[in-house]
């Protein structure tokens, strides 16, 4: 009979313990002095954080805010704002069958994504629960960069079976800067990307930079005029110091994440594990999510082939079997309604609101909510939030109208505008 | 002569939770207990001045926090503290360790492979479902399947409702994972050698199975589901060692007017008319009770302690199969200081974690190899900890106390019981490997217990040495634990009662078994249950 194990090497390896290997892997031991790693941008964003308010955003050390919560918000609305996407998931997807396989394997028709242009998307597992959503980057005919929140490393290797493709996480490689606001146009023209002007919503294009390339993308999550530049890592302070020198005189400013999540609820945008549970961190069956209950129904498309969770998603539509639907919601008065819970009739409770907010380009009370249908979908008289606000220790609990109104909350025709405006 | 409401033969975890649960709901109860000291597997002796071991079992995590609250544990002595992560130290001078920080944990696994590093979500995602699933089980009483009684049929509905519920993935998973061998079960998550090794020793502690015979997978379910305060699947060091647990215990026990006789070992069982009356104890001296319950393992207690005569001819039959192999032993080891491992950086938290030196599954698998053939490993799986680092109470300053549990150790070696030289021997795999790995290791010893199952057997009465009194596997779990049909914590012979791990939710410091029977017991005696805190839910 034969053993097995196969693997005499396994005994030989026995003699030669202790042979240390000075490879990467050993060299990397020592992350665990710090456990949260600062960005390629570290330096210069350390240097503005007056209010050192940091946060773990994906094992870096992310600002909350850096100088004023509130007024880093105005200037994203005003003036140009800097905040640093490096964090991101990034993964290289490159290959003859590219295309092929990302049709497969996200929501959208990757086969009318051009060379040039980015589009956002998310992605379900087999049973039609979405996993992520995110922006998919098509570089070249055979090139593409997916951007998300979440890791899929696992999902998109094993996906990528049978397709001549190759999938490199590639997160830390790449350095990311959203630049966003009115100036943010005028900031990059006089920082030298000349051609910068002939970009549309979600093209992009490479420039040079230090003799390297820069990404730049007229793409971001703030509803405004805006941009997404991805660089090579050593090249990410040079970037920096080029954007900040070219928008002194246009009021460019770093901010942190407590500006941008306001500008991004105003612009109606949804974020994974925050406006929805992923289907790969989800541990209660009852919290996953199909596309069409978190607002991205749009995404799926019927007239292409087979991806990802196709079958039951197709499913749950033809049997109504959907559950819930994610709505934006108009709230009376100005108290921001944070994880208050949705009634309809005042008693019946019928969902939650994941992010709210007074908007000051609205001048509105937002928020977003996902309700059990039909509640949101078909009956949407008669809703109302409980507010528990806590004021000097004590719940003012106030019950306040809601009603379902579209996203975006705000539309700016700056952020559409051919060419871009200066301001 | 006085006729105790209740005797509890062994003051274990289980025996004294028990017993202190019956006592506080009004019986007067006695423990007997063999040795001069109380704690069975989870006890901590000064074998040598200055240092306190865990003779037995070494951490905590599944210890029922309901029943520490019941028993006030606190109150009289027991703290756990949550220690950091562990590590596998690889063949070429490098290791694998678990981090606390999920980051970092991250980073860790990505030196090994970037794909393995992302596949630890889901993984943990996965498990997480199936011990929400299994944890509620563990403090209630297996319906009776083929019993009409409203109470049985109510359990049974609710086991049907709890699998009804899930979704058709996850009962899929369920499955799997009550059969599956672990490291199956770990290849459809991860594709590394010591990623997979680092999981699978979960699979294979206490378990006379190798990580690729079936049912392993489970296992490593039943070292997932406890927690430390709270925070699920984390384990912990009780502050003394594991006898601090036993210790507060006894206190409680004690402080609740219970009774506690050590060096009173039990011959057997008194039975008349096919009820329990009491207990016999070594040199003839009856113990009279209205009732017994048997900490015991389900073979010591009806092979040894009870006639054959009482028992039902298909009862015995089963409890003969029941599946009890000896799989470890144990050393505990004293040190003058710190051992130190070059692989490891200076300020690794590893030193305060658990350590392991097997670094692939094939490895381990070899070592089962050995057990099958009556050896024990040349090449042994150890799980090793140094409690000092975090708890200044168990040896003087700058000393140490290391635990080492090792598998696998076969209960007979070759077919014939275990000799002293076996067991240096034994010892001897074991300081060799760590050796191996920590130059100056054997110069720092300055005491060393060696426990073999032979050992474990004797003084701590498990039959074969078995840490759980009886393998998990998936044939001898809920009602079938330990025998179908007495699944409910009650034998053939009237009034006497099991409450060890041999019985449903199984082994580990859980003490589960011991408040379960307890609740059985009151239940039959028409007591009231209040001092019993409900089952904390599980949202």
């Amino acid at each position: 009979m034969i053993s097995p194990f196969t693997n005499a090497a396994l005994y030989d390896a026995n003699m030669n313990r202790h042979v240390k290997i000075g490879s990467a892997r050993t060299l990397a031991q020592s992350h665990f002095r710090t456990l949260r790693l600062g960005t390629p941008f570290q330096p210069r964003i350390d240097a503005l954080a007056l209010t050192n308010d940091w946060y773990n955003w994906a094992g870096y050390r992310a600002p909350h805010s850096l100088w004023d919560e509130e007024l880093e918000y105005f200037a994203i609305r005003s003036q140009a704002a800097l905040f640093d996407i490096s964090p991101m998931s990034k993964y290289r997807i490159e290959g003859p069958d590219a295309e092929a396989y990302l049709d497969r394997v996200t929501l959208r028709d990757v086969t009318r994504l051009k060379p040039g242009r980015v589009h956002y998307t998310a992605w379900c597992d087999d049973e039609g629960f979405v996993l992520d959503d995110g922006t998919l980057f098509r570089l070249s005919p055979t090139r593409f960069r997916l951007c998300s929140q979440e890791r899929h490393l696992p999902w998109l290797l094993d996906s990528a079976i049978g397709y001549e493709v190759s999938v490199e996480e590639e997160t830390e490689a790449i350095a990311g800067l959203a630049l966003q606001g009115p100036t943010s146009f005028a900031i990059l023209r006089d920082a030298g990307f000349a051609g910068i002007e002939r970009l549309r919503v979600f093209d992009l294009a490479d420039f040079a930079h230090d003799g390297a390339a820069v990404t730049i993308s007229r793409t971001g999550f703030t509803g405004d005029l805006g941009y997404e530049l991805f660089v090579p890592a050593d090249k990410a302070l040079s970037l920096w110091d080029r954007l900040m020198a070219a928008g002194g005189l246009r009021g460019i400013r770093a901010i942190g994440y407590t500006a941008l999540n306001r500008a991004r609820l105003e612009a109606g945008l949804i974020v994974a594990n925050a406006d929805f549970t992923t289907a790969g961190h989800a541990i209660r069956a009852d919290r996953l999510r199909m596309p069409d209950e978190i607002g991205v129904g749009f995404m799926v498309d019927p007239n292409k082939g087979h991806f990802n969770g196709r079958r039951p998603i197709f499913e749950a539509r033809a049997k109504k079997q959907l559950r819930h639907v994610l709505v934006g919601l108009e709230i009376e008065g100005n108290i921001p309604a944070e994880h208050a819970t949705v009634y309809c009739k005042k008693s019946q409770e019928v969902g939650l609101v994941s992010a709210a907010m007074w908007s000051p380009m609205a001048k509105r009370n937002i928020a977003i909510a996902s309700l059990q249908r039909p509640y949101g979908d078909r009956v949407v008289d008669d809703l109302w939030v409980e507010i528990y606000a806590l004021r000097e220790l004590r719940y003012q609990k106030l019950m306040k109208r809601a009603k379902v109104v579209p996203r975006p909350f705000i539309k700016l025709d700056r952020r559409t505008a051919n060419p871009p405006a200066d301001f | 002569m006085k006729a105790w409401d209740a005797i509890v033969i062994g003051g274990g975890h289980n025996g004294l939770v028990n017993a202190g649960y019956l006592q506080r709901a009004g019986l007067d109860v006695l423990v007997v207990e063999k040795n001069d000291w109380v704690g069975g597997a989870a006890t901590s002796r000064e074998l040598t001045p200055g240092f306190l071991y865990s003779n037995c079992s070494y951490v905590c995590s599944l210890f029922r926090p309901e029943i520490m609250r019941d028993l006030e544990l606190p109150r009289f002595g027991l703290q756990v503290i949550s220690y950091e992560g562990g590590a596998v130290f690889t063949r070429d001078g490098d290791y694998l360790a678990n981090y606390r920080d999920h980051d970092a944990h991250r980073r860790e696994f990505a030196r090994f492979s970037k794909r393995d590093a992302e596949a630890y979500d889901r993984y943990s995602r996965d498990v997480t479902r199936q011990c929400r699933f299994i944890q509620p089980l563990l403090m209630r009483t297996a319906p009776d399947p083929t019993s009409f009684k409203p109470r049985d049929l109510g359990e049974l509905l609710y086991l049907g409702k709890k699998f009804a519920g899930l979704t058709a993935e996850e009962m899929a998973l369920t499955l799997r994972f009550w059969t599956m061998s672990i490291s199956g079960f770990l290849d459809e998550y991860f594709e590394t050698d010591v990623i997979k090794a680092n999981f699978a020793l979960s699979g294979i502690i206490g378990t006379a199975l190798g990580p690729m015979s079936p049912g392993t997978a489970y296992v490593l379910l039943h070292h997932y589901m406890g927690e430390v305060d709270g925070s699920v699947g984390a384990w912990g060091y009780a502050r003394g060692g594991m006898g601090a647990v036993t210790k507060a215990l006894a206190a409680s026990f004690k402080a609740s007017g219970g009774t506690i006789r050590t060096g009173a070992e039990v011959e057997r069982v008194l039975i008349r008319n096919g009820r329990a009356k009491g207990v016999v104890l070594a040199g003839g001296e009856e113990v009279h009770g209205k009732l017994v319950v048997s900490n015991a393992d389900v073979k010591r207690t009806f092979l040894k302690l009870v006639e054959e005569k009482e028992l039902p001819d298909i009862f015995l039959r089963r409890v003969r199969n029941f599946k009890i192999r000896g799989s470890s032993g144990k050393v505990n080891i004293a040190l003058d200081s710190l051992p130190q491992f070059p692989a490891l950086p200076k300020d690794s938290p590893v030193y305060r974690a658990d350590m392991h030196f097997t670094d692939s599954i094939e490895r381990m698998e070899r070592a089962y190899d050995d057990w099958k053939a009556g050896r024990w490993s040349a090449d042994p799986f150890l799980d090793m900890v140094i409690p000092t680092t975090l708890d200044p109470t168990m040896a003087p300053p700058a000393k140490h106390f290391m635990s080492c549990f090792v598998q696998y150790a076969p209960p007979k070696i070759g077919g014939r019981d275990w000799t002293d030289a076996d067991r240096d021997g034994f010892a001897e795999s074991v300081v060799a490997q760590i050796a191996e790995y920590s130059p100056g290791f054997r110069d720092r010893i300055v005491h060393m217990e060696v426990r073999t199952p032979r050992e474990i057997e004797a003084e701590v009465g498990l039959t074969e040495g078995n840490i759980f009194q009886g393998e998990l596997t998936f044939d001898q779990l809920l009602f079938n634990r330990p025998v179908p049909g007495y699944a409910q914590y009650r034998s053939p012979v009237g009034g006497l009662y099991m409450c060890g791990s041999s019985t449903h939710p199984g082994g580990g410091v859980m003490g589960a078994p011991g408040r379960n029977a307890a609740a059985e017991i009151l239940r039959d005696l028409a007591k009231p249950t209040l001092h019993m805190s409900p089952a904390h839910d599980v949202i």
